[in-house]
């Protein structure tokens, strides 16, 4: 297949690239959901990011909140920010970090106002954002604005046979056309961790690999009441024939076919290095692993699954893919692409790879997603301990 | 095309996957090698059902598993070529 060299998207103010064209109302802390909810719910063409935390957070993890925060206003997938907060500091903290993208961005703060004044002030705004967004039109791009994070999920033997192989087949054909790749998932690489190690490009990225796996190990194996025999492979993927979190490991590993990765990325990290694969340390929870990649700046996603995992995000849209049969064809309204024949050898790998590659750029060219469809807007933080 | 009833990821593996709604006792069963496309063939010693493993090997005990062409975990129970692998002969060796 020839490999389209070109998308149609939302050129923006920083030379990326956007999928889609988002104006988005976002909350700095759980206090503020309610207003942005009321903001995004008066101006149509917005969308209010609610979450849970924000509050009283400090060192890494909330340093992590706002990397998130900030990140996902940077995505190219947004076109104009409105922040909202209870206080102006970390407020305007946000703000100032998505405004280097030279994107529209506003803050407004609550206290001393309250919420009423707040949502009508915000509205005015957001309504100001919303009108000269839907005069954006798609232009042509180069492929390689395309920003690809990829993460499987409620997996099992299909997904190591077929669909994570066939993610792994589009990496290798769409890399060298200079793509931004990203996977992560560190817990679900147990048992893979030297193999995926060796994969860095550079002796700094193998190092880095292993100091982070081994990090999230040691927390995991600290914090676990019991060995994790019975919780990874859950007692559904041992019903479905995974017997060990090596096999399961492996068969993640494939959705990177034989690339090789250039660093490690922090949750929520934006990659500097230019083009190429990355590794981000991410839970493997399919809504917190998505919500930090599309804060690292990625703005489309493969998602890989067997029995069906049903996740979206309010940004980035979620391609998803099966190679189960029976969920491709109970849950058909969730699969946008069904590559179920790989294990009936009606169709290669290269032309799953290549049907794969056909309904990105058609979803990077503006059709909805089935995540999109269907209204999934997972939009959730990653927390790394308790507050104070 | 032969029927492939197994799908193997990689030459090295000794494991293969049932890719059918199950294989019998018995069934002389077509295998299919994904790395180089090439096809084999193993007679199934019991019923095992799709997306689970056979055996493309005897192994005995402290023999380590290949998948993808990498160690899966070690066997605990012996297996005979053709034999249904899973929880039941095989464990990690990571937790």
């Amino acid at each position: 297949m020839q490999i389209p060299k070109s998308f149609l998207g939302f050129k923006r103010e920083n030379g990326r690239a956007g999928t889609r064209n988002h104006v988005i109302i976002l909350p700095v802390d759980d206090i503020s959901n309610a207003c942005a909810e009321a903001v995004a719910n008066n101006i149509k063409g917005t969308i209010a990011l609610p979450h849970s935390y924000g509050r009283l957070q400090f060192g890494a993890d909330l340093e992590l909140h706002f990397r998130t925060m900030i990140g996902t206003g940077r995505n190219p997938n947004v076109a104009a920010v409105i922040v909202i907060g209870i206080e102006p500091k970390w407020t305007k903290r946000i703000v100032d970090a998505i405004a280097k993208t030279g994107k529209p961005v506003e803050g407004f703060s609550i206290e001393g106002v309250g919420d009423i004044d707040t949502i009508a002030k915000v509205s005015k705004k957001a309504q100001e954002f919303s009108m000269w967004a839907s005069e954006k039109q798609r232009e042509e791009c180069p492929i390689s604005d395309l920003w690809i994070s990829v993460k499987c999920g409620e997996s099992d033997t299909t997904s190591g046979l077929a669909s994570n192989p066939t993610v792994g087949n589009l990496m290798d054909k769409l890399e060298p056309l200079g793509v931004h790749l990203c996977f992560g998932e560190t817990s679900e690489l147990t048992g893979a961790e030297t193999v995926c190690a060796k994969r860095g490009k550079t002796k700094e990225a193998q190092d880095k690999f292993m100091k982070t796996w081994s990090s999230y190990n040691d927390f995991i194996l600290k914090e676990a009441t019991n060995d994790l025999s019975e919780s990874q492979p859950t007692a559904g993927n041992i019903a479905g024939g995974l017997t060990t979190i090596e096999e399961k490991a492996f068969g993640n590993f494939q959705k990177i076919g034989s690339r090789k990765f250039i660093d490690v990325l922090e949750p929520a990290e934006e990659p500097t290095k230019g083009k190429g694969l990355y590794f981000m340390d991410t839970s493997s929870a399919a809504a917190e692993c998505v919500t930090l990649q599309a804060a690292g700046g990625f703005n489309i996603h493969l998602f890989p699954t067997g029995q069906g995992n049903i996740i979206g995000n309010p940004i980035e849209p979620v391609i998803k893919l099966t190679a189960n049969p029976l969920t491709a064809k109970t849950m058909s309204e969730h699969i946008d692409v069904d590559v179920s024949k790989i294990l009936s050898r009606e169709m290669n790998l290269d032309q799953a790879g290549d049907e794969l590659i056909r309904s990105t750029i058609k979803v990077a060219n503006g059709r909805l997603t089935c995540a999109e469809a269907l209204g999934h807007k997972e939009f959730v933080m990653t927390k790394l301990y308790r507050s104070a | 095309m032969a029927k492939t009833d197994i799908i193997i990821h990689d030459k090295k593996d000794n494991v293969g996957v049932i890719v059918i709604e199950k294989v019998s006792k018995g069934q002389d069963c077509g295998c299919w090698i994904m790395e180089d496309d090439s096809s084999s063939k193993v007679k199934s010693e019991a019923e095992i059902p799709l997306g689970h493993k056979i055996a493309l090997e005897d192994l005995k005990e402290g023999d380590t598993i290949i998948k993808y062409g990498h160690d899966i975990g070690k066997v605990i129970k012996s297996i005979k070529k053709g034999d249904h692998v899973h929880v039941h002969n095989v464990k990690t060796k990571k937790w």
